[in-house]
């Protein structure tokens, strides 16, 4: 349904140091999908997304929507195919003058609608985002989940095949982020609207997300299905993003300490399988004492993984046994504190 | 008493007559000018996706160049032109002309500002809507704009009073051609008197108003 292939974003400047915001970046997003991209800030993830719908256009590369490339398009057939794609951004973006109902409407107006389905449109959308009774606002007068509300039901009133979200809940609280993301949810689920968005919060991707992308420094260094990536991180970058999701890392002090009488492993499970009897049969067939120093259960759009640091006191031989068992139960492992 | 107004009364109500004369239709053709030089500014500035190097640098240099002329050498310097353009240059007639000129790219300046105060996410959001360009012009630029433009035109307008004042001097009429040639030249210090009261009545009551409209308009 979207999807950029090699695209390359320079920035030209005067001085003669061009910025190279994206560089040959390659993404693909199936239709009813959600992806996500993810990165620092700088990383290039706003130009990203910009390049989608052309509001950047791209130095090299091809941009497809549904099939039509629209780096090919007259700027007329790029206007009409710009309405098949809704935008989210993360500070609203409506109009100040004009109430929720007018927000919408106006769009509508411009977008030549016939009027006499303009109100119907406007009250069926409100109604998705639940906002019908504050309709006659002012968007000074809303909260940010509450204009994040209205602007979702700005796009979504234009009926668009994809939708797509720069940061829509980074000026949000937890709270609102998690009712905003249920939202999105729900619209792709019942509108089979395809989602790609960008946000620097791991927990977005872990809530909503089939597939992710991590990018740094304009360039893509990992990407995976979420549940790969939150099983098998290969990269630095991807780790860290982990790490503000569950208390994952140790301090390397503990894991130097704990490291002088065994070895210290972090085992991540895929499933309903919590680890338990796994680890129960370690003590039992190796003779090795698992002790456990933090535990968690991440809840994935598509699964649940278990994360467990455990400290496995034993001798050499036993530890490595146990650890090979495990590896073969599916149990990815990584090993603290070696470099 | 009595006797000043009614020698008097005729006369100030023609001069006010004059004086709003000259400020409504300059003012409504400086509008115009004005806005449609702020939106070739605004669309054309560096950066914008119809930017043009030459048109911006253009309109920007004619209009620092009028505003640096005081308007009182605007006015003599004009006065063949204003003869050229509506066959005369005294009278209202005659002052509309190089008022305009003095107003419009004041106007121009002052809405340039207020749009560039437009939220540019808001104008990208339609941008990426697929809504035209001149669409978002009306609907999203000036529309947001309304309240810092009306503001914006209230100062002006206070600003062409004080102009037409010194159209007097081509025998345009109006307060300030009242006050200088019957208090200033007669010594009538009434009349002087007089006419400074109605025009502060009339500064303040417009400025009352301008406020008073861009407070309703503004919603936040
Ligand atoms: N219009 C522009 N002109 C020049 N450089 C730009 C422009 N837009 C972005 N850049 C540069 O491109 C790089 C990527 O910017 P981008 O906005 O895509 O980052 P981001 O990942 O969205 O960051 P954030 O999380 O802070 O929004 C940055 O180095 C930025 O300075
Ligand atoms: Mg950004």
């Amino acid at each position: 349904m979207i999807k950029l292939e090699n695209v390359t974003k320079v920035f030209p400047s005067k001085k003669g140091k061009d910025v190279t915001a994206l560089d040959n970046v390659t993404i693909s997003v199936n239709k009813g999908e959600i992806h996500g991209v993810i990165g620092y800030s700088g990383a290039g993830k706003s130009t990203l997304i910009r390049c989608v719908n052309l509001l950047e256009t791209p130095s090299k590369g091809k941009v497809w929507i549904d099939g039509i490339d629209l780096t090919k398009l007259s700027k007329e057939k790029l206007r009409q195919t710009r309405q098949k794609v809704g935008m989210i951004f993360q500070h609203f973006n409506l109009l100040k003058t004009a109430t929720v109902y007018d927000n919408i409407a106006i769009p509508l107006k411009l977008l030549g609608v016939p009027k006499s389905k303009i109100a119907e449109r406007v009250v069926k959308y409100l109604e998705i985002v639940d906002l019908v009774e504050k309709k006659d606002s002012y968007p000074a007068q809303l909260s940010g989940g509450q204009k994040q509300r209205v602007a979702i039901a700005r796009a979504l009133s234009q009926e668009p095949q994809v939708l797509l979200s720069d940061e829509a809940t980074s000026a949000l609280d937890p709270e609102t982020t998690n009712s905003i993301l249920e939202l999105l949810l729900k619209i792709n689920a019942e509108l089979g609207i395809t989602i790609l968005l960008i946000t620097h919060e791991m927990n977005v991707i872990q809530k909503i997300c089939d597939y992710v992308y991590v990018i740094e420094n304009g360039n893509l260094i990992e990407q995976g299905s979420t549940i790969e990536l939150f099983t098998k991180p290969q990269q630095s970058t991807t780790k860290k993003f982990l790490n503000t999701i569950s208390q994952r890392k140790l301090s390397d002090r503990l894991v130097d300490e704990l490291k002088l009488g065994g070895r210290v492993v972090r085992l991540t499970f895929l499933g309903e399988n919590t680890g338990q009897p796994l680890l129960s049969k370690v003590t039992q067939q190796f003779y090795v004492e698992p002790n456990i120093l933090s535990a968690n259960i991440i809840e994935l759009k598509n699964g649940i993984v278990g994360n467990l640091v455990v400290h496995l006191i034993g001798n050499d031989h036993q530890v490595e046994q146990s650890l090979s068992f495990l590896q073969e139960q599916g149990v990815e492992i990584e090993e603290l504190g070696v470099n | 008493m009595q006797s000043f107004i009614d020698q008097w009364l005729p006369i100030f109500y023609e001069a006010i007559k004059d004086t709003f004369l000259m400020v409504a239709i300059s003012l409504a053709f400086s509008v115009l000018i004005g806005i449609i030089l702020a939106i070739i500014l605004i669309l054309t500035r560096p950066g914008q996706p119809l930017q043009n190097k030459f048109v911006y640098q253009f309109f920007n240099l004619l209009i620092n160049v009028i505003r640096s002329i005081p308007f009182i050498i605007l006015l003599f310097f004009m006065l063949p032109f204003t003869k050229f353009i509506v066959g005369t240059s005294i009278g209202v007639e005659g002052a509309i002309v190089p008022l305009v000129v003095n107003a419009a790219p004041y106007i121009a300046r002052l809405i340039e500002s207020s749009l560039l105060e437009v939220n540019q996410g808001v104008i990208e959001a339609y941008r990426a809507m697929g809504i035209k360009t001149h669409q978002i012009i009306w609907n999203v630029m000036l529309r947001e704009a309304r309240p810092a433009i009306v503001l914006a035109l209230t100062i002006a307008t206070i600003s062409l009073i004080g102009a037409t004042a010194m159209a007097g001097l081509v025998g345009a009429g109006g307060l300030g051609d009242l006050a200088y040639r019957f208090g200033h030249l007669r010594y009538e210090t009434d009349v002087m008197y007089v006419t400074v009261i109605l025009l502060i009545i009339i500064v303040q009551g417009i400025q009352s108003i301008g406020n008073r409209l861009a407070a309703r308009m503004k919603k936040d």
